[in-house]
């Protein structure tokens, strides 16, 4: 099924002439409203009007996280705030957020592409949705439920956490469709089976899962022990949010980019070249029609490959292979994007703490579990246990507060963890995928 | 009349405590008393020793993490009601221990508690007016 059966199935010319005027014009509109463009345009020596064809864009300057951070918060935003309706966030490199922010018609194409992405996965007006993404600055929550109203089926917004109730929810509502992380709805199959319930024969028949690094086997687990199909999506705030692809209950191989809205292109992540399609590169998303917040070629550090071949469903936009990985050490904790920096961050700005840490990602009862060890120093040692305690409980409420997810605190011998020069080291992800 | 004492962090796993005392034996220590407290993930070894600032330095050459303090040492009759009657004086001065260990002296006639309290001064002030024998550091050591 297609939601919008004239701009899913365009002819890929008529397609590309579509994504060139929207670059041209989004292009000229950064470069004569935002200092930051004028400038690194003006340093790449290249104009708006230099874009004559599809291929210009790589004659454009990246976009990365870190000049977000530069311009934070609202450095980029092409619009005054007065003509924003929403701002939402994710985590950034260090303490501070990347902020993003919509106007009422990027809420609406939001909107509409996220019921895109509901279609693609055979939903309708019929179904009830289970909404389990975080509902706040997150975009998950919010990006699913507008998708859902706009679609006209039931959404239930249930959030994150919680999880004895949602099996109450899943059994007494009847949702057809579940909206969450790939390893939370494996954990609500657990919960679900170690609490009696038959899990299988709920109404659920559609998962739409993503946010998180998942695979093949993961799939089929979730397959079988909920009975539904699940299906992969794929956004980030930056962009969007959810429903910037989508995986297509047809082809089932692949996420397809809305490229009348996006370009998507995949770069070596050393050397900023273009990689075939085919082969694995950085996902470099620009968007073509946010009024607030429009992005030129921003680098995601999300690793995939990009599939021109024609799919089964229909659709003529490319698809992009099930995201295998990162180009950078941003890790994905329960659906929360945490860079090592961010809690190096938080460690710095605990006194007497020296920033000598590791972390340990592992799972638990199929959740994502984070443990920090970090190094004793005789700045903070005592001969009371309870003070180290505090400082255990300061750490955890800190990263938080700071970072949105739980973290277990373990202190250390000082100078017992592995000095390296590289940061890699500093993190044991004991996690399969 | 304080006791300094030394006390060393250690993490919950095998060989912690048998590399402290290593050090310490190598560099020919000898422990005076000793607690070891500890949580789920870590211990704080405690020790009083003839010879500090040997201990606190051979301990820190290691690596070990280690933070001198000071405790009071208390000498009471070794008998029922002893450790009964500090802890009514420090309740009726409103003292707070932090935490406390104590041992019987060799000749068994007297037993020694060290206290940390929250109020180091306050604490032994309370003891001294109500008659308790408290110990100064140089007597601990030499026991």
């Amino acid at each position: 099924m297609i939601f919008n059966e004239e701009f899913e199935t365009l002819p890929r010319e008529a397609l590309e002439a579509l994504q060139l005027k929207r670059l041209q014009q989004v292009a000229g509109r950064v470069y004569h409203t935002v200092g930051f463009y004028k400038r690194v345009f003006d340093e790449a020596g290249i104009t708006p009007d230099d874009i004559k064809t599809l291929d210009d864009i790589r004659r454009l300057p990246f976009t990365t996280k870190q000049d977000l951070r530069d311009n934070y918060p609202f450095g980029l935003f092409t619009v005054p705030m007065s003509n924003i309706v929403r701002l939402h966030a994710s985590s950034g490199t260090t303490g501070k957020p990347t902020v993003v922010g919509y106007t009422r018609r990027d809420i609406e194409i939001w909107s509409r592409l996220m019921a895109r992405s509901l279609v693609s996965a055979g939903l309708t007006k019929n179904d009830i949705i289970h909404n389990a993404y975080g509902y706040g600055l997150f975009t998950g929550g919010l990006g699913v439920h507008y998708g859902a109203e706009m679609l006209g089926a039931s959404v239930i917004p249930m959030s994150s956490g919680s999880t004895k109730k949602q099996i109450m929810i899943l059994q007494d509502f009847g949702p057809t469709a579940i909206c969450c992380t790939p390893s939370y709805a494996l954990h609500l199959a657990e919960r679900g089976e170690n609490m009696g319930v038959d899990m299988r024969s709920l109404r659920l028949r559609v998962g739409i899962l993503g946010a998180e690094p998942w695979n093949e086997k993961i799939r089929q687990e979730i397959e079988d022990r909920l009975g539904i199909t699940a299906l992969d999506i794929y956004g980030l705030s930056e962009i969007m949010g959810p429903g910037v692809a989508m995986e297509c209950a047809e082809g089932r191989n692949g996420l397809h980019v809305f490229e009348d809205h996006f370009i998507v292109e995949t770069i070596n992540p050393e050397t900023g070249e273009t990689v075939p399609y085919g082969e694995e590169g950085e996902l470099v998303f620009t968007s073509l029609t946010k009024e607030a917040f429009p992005l030129i070629r921003y680098r995601t550090g999300d690793m995939s490959r990009l599939m021109k071949e024609p799919c089964k469903c229909g659709r003529t936009h490319v698809r992009m292979a099930r995201v295998s990985g990162r180009s950078d050490d941003m890790l994905i904790i329960r659906g929360v994007n945490v860079f090592p920096s961010q809690i190096e961050s938080v460690l710095r700005g605990i006194e007497g703490l020296e920033p000598h840490y590791e972390l340990i990602v592992d799972r638990e009862d199929k959740l994502d579990t984070l443990e920090i060890r970090v190094e004793m120093s005789e700045d903070i040692f005592s001969d009371e246990i309870k003070i180290l305690q505090k400082i255990e409980q300061r750490i955890t409420k800190d990263i938080k507060d700071y970072l949105g997810v739980i973290a277990k605190v373990k202190l250390v011998g000082s100078r017992t963890l592995e000095r390296s020069e590289g940061k890699t080291q500093r993190v044991i992800d004991r996690r399969e995928v | 009349m304080k006791v300094e004492q030394v006390s060393v962090f250690l993490e919950n796993k095998p060989g912690g405590l048998e590399h402290v005392t290593r050090v310490l034996a190598d560099a020919d220590i000898n422990i005076r008393a000793l607690s070891l407290a500890d949580t789920s993930d870590f211990g704080i070894l405690r020790l009083i020793v003839n010879d500090m600032e040997s201990a606190a330095k051979a301990l820190q050459d290691e690596g070990f993490t280690v933070k001198r303090s000071h405790v009071v040492a208390v000498e009471i009759p070794d008998r029922p009601g002893g450790m009964h009657s500090i802890s009514k004086v420090l309740t009726e001065k409103n003292i707070n221990v932090e935490y406390a260990y104590a041992f019987v002296e060799r000749s068994g006639e007297n037993a020694i508690i060290i206290f940390r309290f929250d109020d180091i001064d306050a604490g032994i002030d309370a003891l001294l007016e109500n008659g308790f024998t408290v110990l100064p550091g140089e007597k601990v050591y030499r026991l």
